[in-house]
């Protein structure tokens, strides 16, 4: 398996919040969220008790999503996916696995793709969120979402729309010049050949196996490089 | 309509919808993120539950402490078996759905934790202190295959056959060959995690669910919460992915249910992925001893498979051998199945259960033969074709044509260039090979009924609790509706998934395209029926197209026979004997190309190719998915999806998606499927069978006969990891 390669050479992201503003601010909760979700009750943390019955920490999020300026006021717990999903009802980005492994829940994060599970909402401060709902309407399709269709680029259709993210942002990669695990050198601008197309994409889990006609899909819209 | 003779001429023989390519028709709304899946749909004022699992495999709850988590911020309620009152079990559960205090398998759920907040539930299941004593479990097939037993007939049939004399004929046999397989426990790993938000209103239950057999839902919640079936309204419109994980009731639904009464307010359960592995359902792994006699121009004289598996008590066999007793000739047979009572978590249903499996092993054990033999593996397989049942030899298979599809498949992917001497075609680093095996899987047959409903504006409505999860079920029942009542695709709107619809057969066993579609039919021909009366036709007269009904020089529109009031009908689709007296089957045959890195033993699956005989193919666009979703299941099959068991304290170690690889898109290469043009009179008025679960059959072992021509190496135990091989391989340098 490969991971999802956020390629190493992007600018970091820019926060109204710094990295120390936000520890201070998750202190009280981080503890929790840390502890995995399937970890046998019995081996909970003692420590956990400090919480009792203390409101839980919130926060103001303020970012764009999909151009629309979104004001929240936040558990700091809260992920951008729950965000989206739970408090704003763009439920279009999906929860696969909520722990990073799947893909289903990319999203367009100021120009990059991302884990959206992965991700605090807190940490998001003036992001711009692109989601699959703004890509395009089912009136009114991305050229990734109407080749998706035609080509039956997805089953089930839960791992759809992180594909559909990944792609256009996989895309944009690629005219950056950001090379991948399997780009052979690393002094020329990587092309969209089948194994990059194929390597870029393997972050996103399609547990029907459509990828042979996602691939076609992503192909076509690039122009058929690959 | 009962269906008791072959299909004659009827009108999806014209074949101007059904039989096309078409786009799915809830493509839009799923490449847009509009489809609502399980967890999605807009209740008002629900709250969250996150479910806590068992730490043990087995034993006993000693205490639970709730104080510190019901004092937990948000908290509105908690569900143990403690105070969620009687429960029964469903009839499709081995294990209950709530533990406690008794504790049947690892993260079997213990309690739901229902907050404001999804964060403040899981906050809060993690101040639930749980103390156990742990009891002695069986966790190792291979230590409990001597004491496994001779399990009930079942769903796979009796646990033994046998025809002629299988000890005698193998004896004497002049080529032999005796092999044991291994497959380990499998996952689903859908990409939606089961799923529910329930609602009550009084004593009415409403729950919006991921689940492929909504009438069996439906059933099991009423029945496990001791309610009438008639107070339970189950919707399940989109679901994201099942192959068979979510074919019955599971802990999300009930929980969500019970928290929801706790709590008086809705509730919204998603089981967390990492508990999903050991909370739901799995693939048992199996054991299985293979032998082959054969004379020595290659015609198999005797035929044997047995399996082990285990399951929880009150389980079931992995019926491994079932495809062994109809895929080839031989007058010698037997098969035989053995079942161990094993503590891990429930044994059931993965897409084709008991082939899957059974195939990975046959069609090893096929490829070892013909080398013993000095055959060509497809040259092997197509002498040993039969055109009946071979326990049976009066009865013949309805269709048949396994030769043809192999003969098809070496044509195509240049199986003559393949050099037998396996370990001989090195470029590079890379050494290359070949594989073949075919692809066998029962066609089952399941009552099916829907209503259509036709409206003034001519628009045709079709209910049916059928379900897509992934299938294209919309899209073919849209196909079959518009084909029978003469509408274009755009006038039909399908509505799937709900317990108010007529019981469909749902989704499993690559049974639902053809027999939910034959439901829509039967419905469509009474409505032809309704609308002939209508009209003051003779139906036998009516032609039904571009949404006319034409009678001699008579021609009216659909929509105006239907009027204000609209006309309606409902039927369904049943079976006479033409299972028992055909054999119903689908057949194939997979190629494989694969690349072994000489020195590292790191397999790339370079080039896939299925052929198919599958019936009518009723939309080749999403059948064709079906297929490679299939052919890349079996290539996980064959090189990473495992799970792995700890036999000392019971319980599936890679439980999440990081953990229990499966194919990703750098693991998948082009693939290529090719139907043959074939249509199944005996099987339905559609002339259709099942294709979804045909593709993963064989598929796997395709990938290991490939692995063995490439590295000369033979692997017997699945997953084929480099671990295994990597010291036999031929030197490198």
């Amino acid at each position: 398996m490969s991971l999802n390669g956020a390629p190493p050479m992007q600018p970091p992201e820019t926060h109204d919040l710094s990295r120390r503003d936000f520890l201070v601010l998750g202190t009280s909760t981080v503890a929790s969220a840390a502890v995995t979700s399937d970890m046998p009750a019995q081996e909970a943390p003692a420590a956990a008790s400090t919480q009792d019955a203390a409101a839980p920490a919130t926060a103001k999020a303020s970012f764009q999503v999909n151009g629309m300026p979104c004001d929240l006021e936040l558990d700091t717990r809260t992920t951008l996916l729950d965000a989206l999903r739970e408090h704003l009802h763009l439920t279009g980005s999906k929860k696969g696995c909520d722990q990073g492994q799947c893909g289903a829940c990319t999203v367009i994060v100021n120009g990059r793709r991302i884990n959206s599970c992965l991700t605090l909402a807190v940490m998001q401060q003036g992001s711009e969120v692109t989601t699959i709902e703004g890509l395009g309407t089912p009136e009114d399709m991305h050229p990734l979402q109407s080749a998706f269709v035609k080509c039956d680029g997805y089953q089930c259709g839960y791992c759809t729309a992180g594909q559909i993210c990944s792609a256009v942002a996989m895309l944009d990669e690629i005219k950056a010049g950001i090379p991948s695990h399997v780009t052979e050198d690393l002094t020329q601008a990587p092309q969209l050949t089948p194994p990059e197309l194929r390597e870029r994409m393997s972050g996103n889990l399609c547990r029907c196996g459509a990828y042979s006609n996602i691939f076609d899909a992503i192909n076509e819209v690039a122009g058929g490089q690959a | 309509m009962k269906f008791d003779t072959p299909a004659t001429t009827n009108p999806i023989d014209q074949l101007k919808v059904v039989g096309q390519p078409v786009d799915r028709v809830d493509g839009p709304l799923k490449t847009t993120g509009t489809a609502p899946y399980a967890y999605e749909h807009p209740v008002p004022d629900a709250a969250y539950g996150h479910v806590i699992g068992a730490a043990i495999a087995k034993g006993r709850i000693t205490s639970m402490d709730l104080a510190q988590a019901r004092a937990a911020p948000g908290v509105l309620a908690i569900v143990t078996a403690d105070n969620a009152g009687k429960l029964e079990k469903g009839e499709h559960n081995t294990a209950t759905l709530l533990g406690g205090p008794e504790i049947q398998h690892y993260h079997q759920a213990i309690a739901l934790v229902v907050a404001e907040t999804f964060e403040q539930a899981r906050a809060a299941a993690h101040l639930v202190h749980v103390e156990y004593e742990r009891g002695r479990g069986a966790f190792d097939l291979a230590a409990e295959k001597g004491s496994s037993i001779k399990p009930k007939p079942g769903i796979g049939g009796e646990a033994d056959t046998a025809v002629g004399d299988f000890a005698s004929a193998f004896a004497e046999a002049p080529v032999q060959l005796d092999a044991t397989y291994t497959t380990p426990d499998q996952t689903h790993v859908m990409m939606e995690p089961h799923a529910s938000i329930a609602k009550w209103d009084g004593d009415r239950l409403t729950v919006w669910t991921s689940n492929q057999m909504v009438a069996w839902g439906t059933k099991d919640l009423a029945k496990t919460l001791g309610i009438p079936k008639e107070n339970v309204h189950l919707m399940s419109p989109y679901i994201g992915g099942g192959f068979g994980g979510k074919l019955f009731l599971r802990a999300d639904v009930l929980l969500a249910a019970l928290g929801a009464r706790a709590a008086k307010r809705p509730v919204k359960v998603a089981l967390q992925r990492a508990l999903m592995i050991n909370n739901t359902t799995h693939r048992p792994a199996t054991i299985q001893r293979i032998r082959l006699g054969a004379a020595k121009d290659g015609r198999l004289t005797a035929i044997g498979h047995e399996s082990w598996s285990g399951d929880l008590p009150g389980g079931e066999p992995e019926t491994a051998v079932s495809q062994t007793r109809l895929l080839y000739a031989g007058a010698n047979r037997m098969t035989s199945m053995r079942l161990a009572v094993l503590d891990l978590p429930e044994g059931n249903a993965l897409r084709a259960p008991g082939e899957a499996p059974g195939m990975m092993a046959l069609e090893i054990a096929m490829d070892e033969m013909a080398e013993k033999l000095g055959m060509d593996p497809v040259e092997f397989r197509l002498l040993n074709d039969t055109q009946v049942d071979p326990e049976h030899p009066k009865r013949p298979f309805s269709q048949r044509h396994l030769v043809e599809c192999l003969r098809k498949g070496a044509d195509h992917f240049g199986w003559a260039k393949r050099t037998a001497r396996p370990g001989r075609s090195r470029k590079g680093r890379w050494l290359t090979g070949l594989g073949v095996a075919a692809a066998f899987c029962n066609n089952l047959l399941m009552k099916s009924a829907a209503r259509v409903r036709l409206d003034h504006r001519g628009i045709l409505t079709v209910e049916t609790d059928m379900t897509d999860i992934g299938t294209g079920s919309y899209t073919v029942i849209a196909q079959t509706a518009a084909e029978t009542m003469g509408l274009p695709l755009d006038k039909v709107v399908v509505r799937l998934g709900d317990s108010r619809f007529p019981v469909s057969c749902g989704s499993g066993g690559q049974w639902g395209g053809n027999n939910s579609s034959s439901g829509v039919y039967a419905a469509c021909i009474k409505l032809r029926q309704a609308i002939a009366k209508k009209a003051g036709i003779d139906e036998d007269d009516a032609v039904f197209s571009d949404g006319h009904v034409t009678a001699g020089s008579k021609r009216m529109t659909l929509a105006e026979l239907a009027g204000e009031s609209g006309l309606a009908a409902e039927d369904q689709i049943e079976y006479g004997d033409l299972a028992e007296r055909y054999q119903q089957s689908t057949f194939g045959a997979h190629f494989v190309e694969v690349a072994v890195d000489a020195f590292t033993g790191e397999t790339h699956v370079r080039r896939m190719l299925a052929v198919c005989a599958a019936g009518r193919i009723l939309n080749p666009k999403t059948a064709r998915s079906q297929v490679i979703g299939a052919m890349t299941m079996g290539v996980g099959a064959a090189l990473m999806e495992g799970l792995h068991v700890d036999k000392r304290r019971g319980f599936f170690v890679n439980h999440d998606l990081a953990s229990y690889e499966v194919p990703v898109h750098a693991d998948i290469p082009h693939q290529e499927v090719i139907f043959l043009d074939e249509t199944d009179p005996v099987s339905s008025p559609l002339k259709a069978k099942g294709v979804g679960e045909l593709g993963i059959c064989g598929a796997a072992a395709a990938v290991a006969n490939a692995i063995y021509n490439a590295s000369g190496v033979r692997v017997r135990d699945y997953p084929v990891t480099l671990d295994k091989f990597i010291d036999r391989l031929p030197e490198a340098a």
